[in-house]
């Protein structure tokens, strides 16, 4: 990639300290293991995985509401140094914005839609009159498909998907370089998510924004991004790009997540790799690889070892060690 | 009383659809009979207290040495210049009732406007900042509350020499406990909420999130919560008229003249009725309107 | 004679400002070890007719139907004493949030055994042998301990089936799941889809499945009905559903799907929301959002052709020529097997 990342992870890791009470001892959760990846202009990286897989955690850090335990964090070439209960300074915190998945908590309910898109540019462009915020924020109203009439109005006037436009405008105001999308789509019904998937494709292409897209529906990721990293359990096992992540899964998780999503074909009923039980406790995490327990690939050396993410070849990497035999099957049941 | 109203508006500021919201609002308060009669009620009294020096036939201070003990207008002895009799003293009770109006009311208006401040402000330095802050003052509430309230009051009227001033400062701290813990607890619910971290992330400091982010968002409760201490303040202010440690005589506050006339309960018993029973009502009223207000504003009890 | 045989069900309900029809004029047919499934986006009242069915609709719901027969038992004349035998029993339902479904202050097994009092009875340890056995079924290991575990210390999808457990716990003939697996992951998801469709092969019972997601129609259903705004627009088996959908709407809907969009720039939208309570067009309830329209479906609200083996609710059927024969016609759906002769003629508007 000539171009300059805009965003670069290396090993970025955060840890919880679980206070202990007086009957057992404080715990430590890894809800984040050494996430590297870089973020380029134009471009979308979706985070696949289930719940408890990180994503959240991943989102918070991104967008500096938390500091990384440990590793590097860089934003448009400036490196993040935060510690604990500090706020990031003004200029790197307004390039990452974010979107959440459920659009009827994260509008304040007490203000207008114009107060809440003025608000930002209240706090960050103090030149500006009032008329000007005004003006801007009656623009960007527009710019995500909604109408003047709409500015005054409170949000639990609007639908879910006319909410979620508000807070996309909300996002952009003060023109992020950035955008951490959570779910952005998974609360909303099926002909509203086409709807804001391409509002979320044509404000890429007009801003060049990069989108940090976290999502557990693979159609949806599928369709959109350039680049996925596959967590489970706070770990990133598989990244490389959409369509070769897509096309040849290496990684025994990423096969089982795609085959168990389903298909809207009713003549593709295919065979699954069966998933027995549920993913850990973040309490009690398994030895060795936290997907060994589930993998029906597993050997006693996984249960020895935690696999790093190692390239399988130049854009794909993927954490597993029997990763060839992964592979080999898969091509065959597929 | 005109604080809870301006807070009521505050919480929804507005151009545009305010009319909607107030209208919604109105068609939800009105729904409960109750709540309708209260205020109306309290319009009434409100309007009375305003307007006491035109409404009241006497000067509430004044004694007519003549007209010891008359009683009201219905008994064969009464008379029509004394509509509900008058006290040991000769004093008008109607018009006594009529200014005490004032001074109960404004009072705890006065009492609600403190604790509820006060509360507010301590209340949202716990929610927002949790550990040591939140421990300190909610330790502090607790032991607050442990007293029994009147002997609280009483205690710190005690302290603070009896007067007005005194006990109101008591009965607001009294109060306190109610709306700092309710203000903390909705601010905990509210914190997390995803608008509050978009706020935060478009560089909202810490004293905007708290005051313009958070805390209309937990006016509802507050809101009702004002209503009770108002009646609350009403009774506890008359209790400590009653002791003798608040409003001094010849002041006309409804607690008052109820201890002055108590010893003469059994001969004249409309000096000591009609007070009670002012004060009866108007705590009834208010706490009618109160149950109205919160199910026009509490969320949870409708949907949106 | 259907198992379950529901024609012109309609619930209203009484709101503040008049009545708001939720469900209007539904039909479904279900056969004994048949699986359906009601599909719609939010307020398309797909769970509401369920529950309507099940007489879980609170008061301030009036419900009609022309016919509403559970095994031949109208359920409308039955006594509230009669009708609870049914439902939970025979008749029994699982719903989209297993944590909140079961009581968190009671065991698993008290709530599992508290069911199977009320329906079967027994000694108290055949009943806890069944419990055991319920539990078993659906796939919870070691059934002896979790029988002993407060909702709580359950995982969602250990909650959902225990749901299951106890929805089966007295071999009910229908079983009605109201979004399953919604809150659950994708594995899990396909866990549960997989329980699912395996007790009702074993049990022979039949599942009308609730949801919105079409990826989960596509691989468990047989026959779809596709609800909106409270209407149910067509009714077909699930292959030519995905092949050749009958109305504008499921067109639409099945286009918007990510996967089906192909390398298309953007995907193919359905413009406007679903109509709400206030703002219910005249005529055809999807006429603003469809690209058909004409003048007549603005005034006109259309019913389905007699003779449409997929009841279509639309002036103008999508008019498929394979829509006659549908290739997977199972025999007990004469409708769907009886080649249609009827080929309303398209519009000159339609692109």
């Amino acid at each position: 990639m000539s171009r300059d990342a805009v965003l670069s992870a290396v090993n970025l890791t955060r840890h919880y300290q679980i206070k202990g009470s007086p009957f057992s001892k404080p715990a430590t959760v890894k809800a984040l293991n050494e996430a590297t990846f870089e973020l380029y202009p134009g471009q979308t990286l979706a985070v696949v995985g289930e719940s408890g897989c990180g994503k959240s955690t991943l989102a918070r850090v991104l967008t500096m509401i938390e500091p990384p335990t440990s590793g590097q964090l860089t934003i448009s070439g400036h490196q993040v140094s935060l510690k604990e209960g500090q706020r990031p300074p003004a200029a790197l915190r307004r390039e990452v914005q974010i979107i959440f998945q459920n659009p009827y908590g994260s509008l304040n309910p007490r203000k207008t839609v114009a107060t809440m898109l003025e608000e930002p540019l209240k706090l960050n462009r103090k030149e500006m009159s009032a008329a000007e915020r005004r003006q801007a924020a009656l623009e960007m109203i527009a710019k995500v498909g909604l109408r003047p009439e709409h500015a005054d109005r409170y949000p639990h006037m609007f639908s879910g998907g006319q909410r979620q436009r508000i807070a996309i405008a909300r996002a952009l105001m003060l023109n992020p370089k950035i955008l951490v999308l959570d779910e952005p789509v998974s609360a909303l019904d099926l002909s509203i998510q086409a709807q804001v998937l391409n509002l979320l494709a044509d404000l890429q292409e007009e801003f060049g924004l990069a989108y940090v897209f976290i999502s557990h529906d693979l159609s949806v990721v599928r369709r959109i991004a350039d680049d996925v990293i596959v967590m489970y359990f706070g770990q990133p096992v598989e990244t490389g790009p959409a369509e070769e992540v897509f096309t040849t899964p290496r990684h025994p998780y990423t096969q089982a997540l795609f085959s168990a999503t389903p298909v809207a074909d009713p003549n593709r009923r295919r065979e699954r790799v069966h998933l027995k039980g549920e993913p850990p406790s973040p309490l009690a995490p398994p030895p060795g690889c936290p997907f060994a327990p589930r993998c029906h690939l597993a050997t006693k050396e996984c249960t020895r070892l935690d696999p790093p993410l190692e390239h399988v070849n130049e854009r794909v990497a993927v954490a597993c060690i029997h990763v060839d035999q992964a592979a080999a099957r898969y091509a065959v049941a597929g | 009383m005109s604080q809870l109203i301006l807070s009521k508006k505050s919480s929804q500021p507005a151009p545009g659809t305010f009319r909607y919201q107030l209208a919604s609002f109105w068609s939800d308060f009105s729904a409960s009979r109750g709540a309708l009669v209260g205020l109306i009620f309290i319009v009434f009294i409100l309007l009375v207290a305003l307007f006491a020096p035109w409404v009241a036939p006497h000067d509430p201070a004044m004694q007519d040495r003549s007209a010891l003990l008359v009683p009201p207008v219905w008994h064969a002895e009464g008379s029509w210049n004394y509509l509900l009799g008058t006290d040991a003293v000769g004093r008008d009770v109607l018009s006594r009732l009529i200014y005490g109006a004032r001074y109960s009311l404004s009072i705890s208006a006065m009492v609600v406007v403190i604790s509820m401040g006060v509360g507010i402000f301590l209340g949202l330095l716990a929610g927002y900042f949790r550990g040591w802050v939140e421990t300190v003052i909610t330790r502090v509430m607790d032991v607050v509350l442990a007293f029994p309230s009147l002997l609280l009051a009483l205690g710190l009227v005690a302290i603070l020499s009896p007067g007005l001033t005194s006990a109101m400062i008591a009965i607001a701290m009294v109060q306190l406990p109610y709306f700092v813990r309710l203000t903390r607890a909705a601010v905990i619910g509210e914190k997390n909420r995803e608008y509050v971290i978009a706020s935060r992330l478009s560089g909202a400091g810490h004293l905007r999130l708290m005051f313009n982010t958070l805390l209309p968002n937990c006016m509802a409760p507050l809101i009702v919560q004002a209503t009770l201490s108002f009646s609350t303040a009403i009774l506890d202010i008359a209790a400590l008229g009653f002791l003798g440690m608040g409003v001094q005589p010849p002041t006309p506050e409804w607690g008052a003249m109820l201890a002055n006339a108590r010893e003469f309960m059994g001969s004249a018993y409309w000096a000591v009725t009609f007070p009670g029973l002012i004060i009866l009502l108007t705590v009834l009223m208010i706490n009618l309107m109160g149950d109205g207000l919160r199910d026009a504003l509490d969320p949870k009890m409708k949907r949106s | 004679m259907a198992l379950l045989d529901i024609e012109g069900l309609s619930v209203r309900f009484k709101t503040s400002s008049g009545l708001f029809a939720a469900v209007e004029n539904v039909d479904i047919n279900v056969d004994r070890g048949e699986v359906w499934s009601i599909v719609g986006e939010s307020g398309s009242g797909k769970s509401v007719s369920m529950l309507a069915t099940m007489g879980l609709l609170p008061w301030t719901a009036q419900v009609t139907a022309d016919k509403m027969a559970f095994d031949g038992q109208d359920l409308q004349q039955l006594s509230s004493r009669q009708r609870r035998r049914i439902v939970g029993g025979e008749m029994s339902m699982i719903f989209q949030e297993p944590m909140s479904s079961l009581n968190p202050c009671f065991t698993v097994g008290t709530q599992i055994d508290e069911m199977i009092k009320q329906h079967l009875g027994g000694s108290r340890k055949e009943r806890h042998e069944r419990a055991l056995d319920l539990l078993a079924q659906v796939g919870i290991p070691d059934p002896a301990r979790r029988i002993k575990a407060y909702p709580h210390q359950l995982s969602g999808g250990m909650s959902q089936r225990v749901m299951i457990a106890m929805a089966i716990s007295c071999n009910p003939r229908l079983l009605i799941a109201d979004e399953p697996t919604t809150a659950l992951d994708v594995t899990i998801q396909a866990q549960i889809l997989e329980l699912l469709l395996k007790l009702q092969e074993d049990t022979g019972m039949a599942l009308i499945l609730i949801t919105h997601d079409m990826g989960v129609v596509a691989e468990t259903a047989k026959h779809v009905v596709v609800q909106y705004a409270g209407r149910q627009v067509e009714k077909q088996d699930v292959k030519s559903l995905f092949a050749h959908p009958r109305h504008p709407y499921t067109e639409a809907l099945l286009s918007a799907l990510p996967e089906r969009a192909g390398d298309q720039d953007r995907l193919p939208t359905i413009p406007g929301v679903v109509p709400g309570q206030h703002d219910r067009p005249s005529g055809c309830l999807f006429n603003p959002r469809c690209q058909y329209a004409t003048e007549h479906c603005r005034e006109v609200e259309p019913v389905a052709a007699p003779d449409d083996p997929a009841s279509t609710l639309c002036h103008y059927p999508l008019d498929h020529p394979a829509v006659g024969t549908p290739p997977s016609a199972t025999p007990q759906d004469p409708l769907a097997s009886n080649p249609s002769s009827h080929n309303p003629s398209r519009p000159e508007v339609r692109p």
